[in-house]
């Protein structure tokens, strides 16, 4: 059983928590995912890594409350235990000699984008950051990005704080005002990270994003988080489990990979609301 | 006692075929204690038996057999229980058609004596009566990591912990059983009898920790660190195959693996899930195996209108258990024969690229097959018929044509060789790997196997531990 050690609400469909996994937390690096089950009922979901204290032994999450298993999770405090906590799985985000990077979170991605630049920041690298939401209600971790940032965007889709636009609207600009960066590293919604893509290309700045597809088991058994690569005219089928999260932005499917994503979204509504039901019961 | 001398065995009792094709409970129900003893009295005892020498673990089955026509039970589970570490398992799993019972005389003319119907038997029956709860054995003060709780971890613990040594077996899963849980379905072993095994390796004093992912949560190196002096290795196979054609993304295609792990291990097959899967509609399972006979038969359970085995070669050639096959037959399976799979075939609205509908599967493209000269193995190399291209109108395909081994532990183990395939490379005899006190078994040295050939590894390896870890006390 795993403890919740801290709980925090971001914003009102956001939530923080501290796990204690002890060996989770020695291990973790930026880039990497955990696979957790909420209770003895729960499916499995994975949530990329936000940040971990190895001498405390926690594990650092951040979710977005969007279904059935992150509502229940919600419901858990300090206090808590959680059933199953696996990890760290994946390939950890590759920083190494990196001097000048672009990182571009979006929405709760920005929770799995903060400590790929905390880490960059920590080894010196100089580290521009765009993070983008739909509005000031959802706005996550500014004060965290500008602490390791030496620049910071924030956007909002609707204006309502920082500046208006999306994310690529500042990546137009610095690129076509002749910035440069060694890598661009992208974390948030598939459409978004496939426009960052599109706006990096003619730059031909390597561009890496982090994939967060359906996973049963998350260790390299299913197959059901495979997505499709154009590597050389080929297609090639990797696994996000193993092979990833992180892949070259340039050759992911996209368009599969949001098809995909998109499987069981009935189902899911449904579970969901199912989910809320119950808890309302109760509170009567 | 007058031998039996009918030709054919006593028959399985069942459940009917049109009930069972609706429900999750056990297929075969077992023998009674009569029946037994009447299948037992057909083994005519041979001095030199040759059904031995086909059970990849040597149970002494005409001593076994004895013990049943006596009509004590208990002796005949002791005398198994000497060799096999998870007999109700293996009498419900094992292909004894091509094991123990082909080589039995009674088969030469008529049906080989029910030799796994018998195990099974005998094993339940131990089960329903003994309320004995297994020995801690004294211990030796030697600690053993087993990765994986599948067939070959679970034996190879059961062994060394029976031997005294202080044994942990790490599960990557939230639930230890490996392929006995999230892979076989309940209608053929009922998660009840594994969960029993596991709860008497528990008894016996083995530490089962769960969500521990050697390779990723702990390297095998540093369990060598922490005071284990041997390590197993029984990681099971790991990413599933896909055939490389179109289609093999869209909505509706599954792995084998995928869609059993969904119904089996997350419940899924349950009302009104947490975990969702696919269910109801046409579903086309591609594959031969038993893999994909209990895909098939799962999908049918889960309302499936119409399900397809799609196989390129003939009937003699399907690799599955015999029993399998025919109980799917029953069930309402059909068997699309010398057909292989082109493309996968998906709904795209050209006017509406929101249409829910998009991307779902709609059909797979086969074509027909012939079989020709035999290849280095022996089968019928299958070859296309031209121009014989049709459409399958199913909206499930199910991919189960095997797997490749599991890249995490090879990837952060120094010193464990694999071979091309990616299955570590063990000496035979022994399970001993290219890394001092390292051993492996089981589908992360074969690729997919059986549970009885996982076990029977998990079993040398433990003797080849034990005689290791002597060796160096002796040093």
């Amino acid at each position: 059983m795993y403890r919740i050690v801290n709980k925090k609400s971001l914003n009102p469909t956001v939530t923080m928590m501290d796990i204690e996994a002890p060996f989770v937390a020695q291990k973790a690096e930026a880039g990497q995912f955990i696979i957790l089950r909420v209770d003895e009922e729960s499916e499995r979901i994975p949530l990329t890594v936000a940040g971990f204290d190895r001498e405390k032994g926690t594990v650092k999450i951040i979710f977005q409350i969007v279904g059935a298993t992150t509502e229940r999770l919600n419901h858990k405090n300090v206090g808590d235990f959680i059933p199953d906590f696996a990890g760290p799985l994946g390939v950890a985000t590759k920083t190494e000699g990196l001097k000048k990077v672009l990182i571009v979170g979006g929405g709760v991605g920005c929770a799995i984008a903060l400590p790929v630049a905390q880490k960059l920041h920590e080894q010196g690298a100089e580290v521009t950051s765009v993070i983008g939401f739909r509005n000031k209600d959802l706005l996550i971790l500014e004060d965290e990005f500008n602490a390791v940032s030496d620049k910071l965007y924030v956007m909002t889709d609707d204006g309502s704080y920082g500046r208006k636009g999306n994310v690529c609207v500042p990546i137009n600009e610095m690129l076509s005002g002749g910035e440069n960066f060694q890598e661009v590293i992208t974390i948030g919604p598939l459409v978004m990270m496939k426009f960052v893509v599109e706006a990096v290309k003619p730059y031909n700045i390597p561009c890496t994003v982090s994939m967060n597809p359906i996973m049963i088991d998350g260790t390299g058994m299913c197959g059901g988080c495979r997505l499709t690569l154009n590597r050389d005219g080929q297609k090639v089928t990797k696994f996000a489990c193993v092979d990833g999260p992180d892949f070259n932005g340039y050759e992911v499917d996209f368009d599969e990979a949001m098809s995909r994503g998109a499987m069981y979204r009935d189902f899911e509504r449904h579970a969901y609301e199912r989910t809320c039901n119950l808890f309302k019961k109760e509170v009567k | 006692m007058k031998p039996n001398m009918s030709l054919k065995k006593n028959p399985m009792p069942s459940q009917e075929a049109l009930v069972r094709a609706h429900n999750f409970q056990e297929v075969a129900l077992g023998y009674d204690e009569a029946t037994a003893v009447d299948e037992a009295l057909r083994c005519l005892s041979c001095k030199n038996p040759l059904c031995v020498s086909g059970c990849p673990v040597n149970i002494r089955i005409p001593e076994f057999i004895e013990k049943v026509k006596e009509g004590d039970f208990e002796a005949a589970y002791e005398i198994i229980s000497e060799t096999s570490s998870l007999p109700a398992v293996c009498g419900r799993v094992c292909p004894q058609e091509t094991q123990c019972e082909a080589n039995c005389v009674r088969g030469i003319k008529g049906e080989p004596v029910g030799i796994g119907r018998l195990e099974r038997f005998v094993a339940d029956w131990h089960n329903a009566h003994s309320d004995e709860t297994p020995k801690c054995a004294e211990s030796n003060g030697k600690r053993v990591a087993v990765v994986g709780s599948g067939p070959s971890g679970l034996t190879c613990a059961g062994d060394l912990a029976k031997k005294g040594y202080k044994v942990t077996v790490f599960e990557a899963l939230h639930l230890a059983g490996g392929v006995l849980v999230y892979g076989i379905p309940e209608f053929r072993l009922p998660k009840s009898i594994v969960q029993k095994e596991i709860d008497n390796l528990v008894k016996m004093g083995v530490d089962l920790q769960t969500n521990m992912i050697i390779g990723k949560t702990l390297t095998v190196d540093e369990l060598l660190q922490m005071g284990f002096e041997a390590v197993f290795i029984g990681s099971g196979a790991g990413l599933p195959n896909f055939m490389g054609i179109p289609g093999e993304s869209l909505k509706g295609v599954y792995s084998a693996n995928e869609f059993l792990t969904r119904s089996n291990l997350m419940k899924a097959y349950k009302d009104d899930p947490e975990t969702p899967i696919m269910k109801g509609g046409k579903v086309a399972v591609v594959g031969g195996g038993n893999v994909a006979m209990d895909a098939a038969r799962t999908a049918l359970r889960l309302g499936a209108e119409k399900v397809y085995i799609v196989y390129r070669r003939s009937l003699d050639e399907l690799p599955a258990r015999r029993e399998e096959v025919e109980h799917a037959m029953e069930e309402g399976i059909e068997f699309r024969l010398l057909n292989n799979p082109v493309e996968i075939l998906g709904y795209d609205n050209p006017d509406d690229k929101r249409d829910p509908k998009n991307g779902f599967v709609t059909g797979m493209k086969c074509i027909r097959m012939e079989l020709g000269e035999p290849d280095e193995r022996g089968r019928r190399r299958p070859i296309e018929i031209p121009n014989s291209e049709f459409v399958l109108d199913v909206d499930t395909v199910i991919m189960s044509i095997g797997t490749s081994p599991n890249p995490l532990i090879k990837a952060t183990t120094v010193g464990l060789e694999v071979n091309k395939h990616g299955g570590i490379i063990v000496e035979e005899t022994t399970g001993k790997t290219t890394k001092d006190g390292v051993y492996a078994g089981g589908d992360a040295v074969t690729g997919a196997a059986t549970v009885i050939s996982a076990m029977g590894a998990g079993k040398t390896a433990a003797k080849a531990i034990d005689e290791y870890l002597n060796a160096l006390v002796k040093e």
